[in-house]
């Protein structure tokens, strides 16, 4: 990058991005049709990512695009396509009347809060100066990597395990009956056609990606969580493509490569522990091997359970319960829903 | 970091997202309690979850210099956490609308008006 | 100073093309036109963005993950264009405004 920009000039780029970015988040709440809010929730959330982008915070972007934007995204607009097979889909006018004071009067209240606590809270000393001295001996170069594999890692953890028990919830909601059956909807895919194509490309590339993006992440912004997303990308595009085949809840390796992240997590803790250093409380001689081998077992884990978050409980084929889905290659099922 | 520092913002830029982070949780807020449909009230949870993160990013970005890592790993944790909860807030809407044939909630109001009547396995359905 | 120069004119042409996709998009009548508007003319200025971009890169590996980028969204892009085509075309609203011929 040559030279920075002025302050007026960023200023003005800040002041446009947020008025875009809320303007966004309005069209996703009010928009008309809730699969034009959907859409408009996609948007909203590149923009977001944009602004993390320009506060600094690299790896929140990474997250926040891949994530917040692109898996929610997706699963959002899978939901779409179910409620319309339910015939719920149809949109349903906000609350009317003198009803209507509530939420906004708690909206305007809020946002007031906010807006005072900003200007009450006191400048925070960042970051603080037990951080700066303790980054050197965490073994990664990347501060938050640091943080959330090192210093922290008790929040990882259990944020993994929280992962895992999403899933469990979701896998609970299915049928009774189709328990046996594979994870998510049928997918009707054209055989040669330009979606088998793309499922065939995308996956080498989107591997290439993730695993750089975790390896990247100890020293660049990147990590388990960002590389995971992108692989969880991979596996959905792969199962929307006929490539693959979801399988079901009880398959061995399915269960395995859930159950390795935390598992190898809570393992080097305990290893840790017994050595007499405390529950992950890293060496700082190893701290990078252990980090690195958390990272790639938890990125595996991740990729699977997000992958089986976007997919849905198991599902029995059409016909059964959700009435006359159409099973013709060419229909709109074939690309709009997932 | 490489690059972080080229993008650090304008003396006000942390002042810009911080109120924009308060904009979007109030209306999160409001689209939470005012609107039916139970996927858009999803869509409002997560603006509120971006708004929060938003208002938390511009505190770490306000002293200067390169962000606090610290909130920055807790914001990465909190969109992960999101994403868990909004999949399992979409399951049960689904789950939801297959027993009802109606994305709203028993106790508020109607059924959607034009939306097919509450037997949906049978009712076939209409192209779009 | 003329690699600052043609940066600046590539990203700005790369600019005129998004404006121009997104007037398509905007201002063209039935679903397949405006798919002709959007990838067309934003992949080209998404090209010359990126070209411009990478007059700047400190390192050639930039330069290769700019090329991955362009790539990787010229292929999403031609993937997603021709799945909502089909959709479209098995939707017959679409195709009357289309000017549906037989």
């Amino acid at each position: 990058m040559t030279g920075t920009m002025t302050g007026a000039a960023a200023l003005l780029l800040d002041l446009l991005l947020v008025a875009l970015v809320a303007f966004a988040g309005w069209a996703a709440l009010a928009g008309r049709g809730v699969f034009r809010a959907v859409v408009f929730f996609i948007a909203y959330g590149l923009l977001v990512a944009l602004g993390w982008v320009r506060l600094g915070a690299v790896n929140v972007a990474l997250a926040e695009a891949a994530i917040g934007a692109g898996l929610t995204g997706v699963l959002l607009l899978a939901t779409v396509g179910r409620l319309e097979r339910a015939g719920a889909a149809r949109d349903v006018p906000p609350v009317r009347g003198a009803a209507a004071w509530v939420p906004a009067l708690a909206g305007l209240g809020v946002t007031g809060a906010l807006v005072w606590a900003w200007f009450a809270l006191p400048l925070p000393e960042s970051p603080g100066p037990a951080l700066a001295e303790a980054l050197p001996r965490s073994g990664v170069e990347n501060p938050v990597t640091a943080v959330l594999l090192n210093f922290r890692s008790w929040d990882t953890l259990l944020e993994a395990i929280v992962l895992l028990a999403a899933l469990l919830g979701v896998w609970m909601l299915g049928r009774d009956g189709d328990w046996d059956a594979p994870l998510g909807l049928r997918q009707h895919v054209r055989p040669g056609g330009v979606m088998a194509g793309f499922g065939r490309v995308l996956p080498p590339l989107g591997l290439l990606v993730g695993v750089w993006l975790l390896w990247a992440g100890a020293d660049a912004p990147g990590g388990a969580f960002q590389g995971g997303t992108v692989l969880a990308a991979v596996i959905v595009v792969a199962l929307m493509a006929g490539v693959a085949t979801p399988p079901g809840v009880s398959a061995l390796p399915l269960r395995a490569a859930l159950v390795l992240g935390p598992g190898v997590f809570l393992g080097a803790g305990g290893v840790l522990a017994a050595l007499g250093g405390g529950f992950l409380t890293l060496p700082e001689a190893q701290a990078k091997v252990v980090i690195v081998a958390i990272e790639a077992a938890l990125t595996l884990s991740i990729a699977v359970t997000l992958a089986g978050l976007v997919l849905g409980p198991p599902t029995a084929a059409n016909g059964t319960a959700e009435g006359g889905a159409e099973p013709n290659a060419n229909g709109p099922a074939a690309g709009r829903r997932a | 970091m490489t690059g972080a520092e080229t993008f650090l913002p304008a003396a006000h830029g942390a002042d810009v997202y911080a109120l924009g982070g308060a904009v979007l949780v109030g209306l999160g807020v409001w689209g939470l309690l005012a609107l039916r449909h139970l996927l858009r009230r999803v869509v409002a949870f997560n603006v509120i979850g971006s708004g929060i993160f938003l208002f938390f990013g511009a505190i770490a970005a306000r002293g200067g210099g390169a962000p606090d890592p610290v909130p920055q790993a807790l914001i990465i944790t909190g969109i992960v956490v999101a994403l868990s909860a909004s999949a399992l807030a979409v399951t049960l809407v689904a789950a939801l609308a297959q027993r009802r044939g109606g994305a709203v909630l028993p106790g508020e109001g109607r059924q959607p008006p034009e939306a097919p009547t509450a037997t949906p396995p049978a009712a076939g359905r209409a192209e779009g | 100073m003329w690699l600052d120069l043609s940066s600046f004119a590539l990203t700005a042409l790369g600019l005129f093309f998004f404006v121009a996709g997104t007037a398509g998009l905007l201002r063209f009548p039935d679903t397949f036109s405006r798919l002709h508007a959007l990838t067309k003319a934003d992949n080209l200025g998404l090209g010359c963005v990126a070209l411009g971009v990478a007059l700047q890169a400190a390192h050639w590996t930039d330069v290769l993950k700019l090329a991955l980028i362009w790539a990787l969204a010229l292929l999403a892009a031609g993937t997603v264009a021709q799945l909502v085509a089909r959709a479209a075309l098995s939707e017959p609203r679409a195709r009357k405004r289309a000017g549906e011929r037989p």
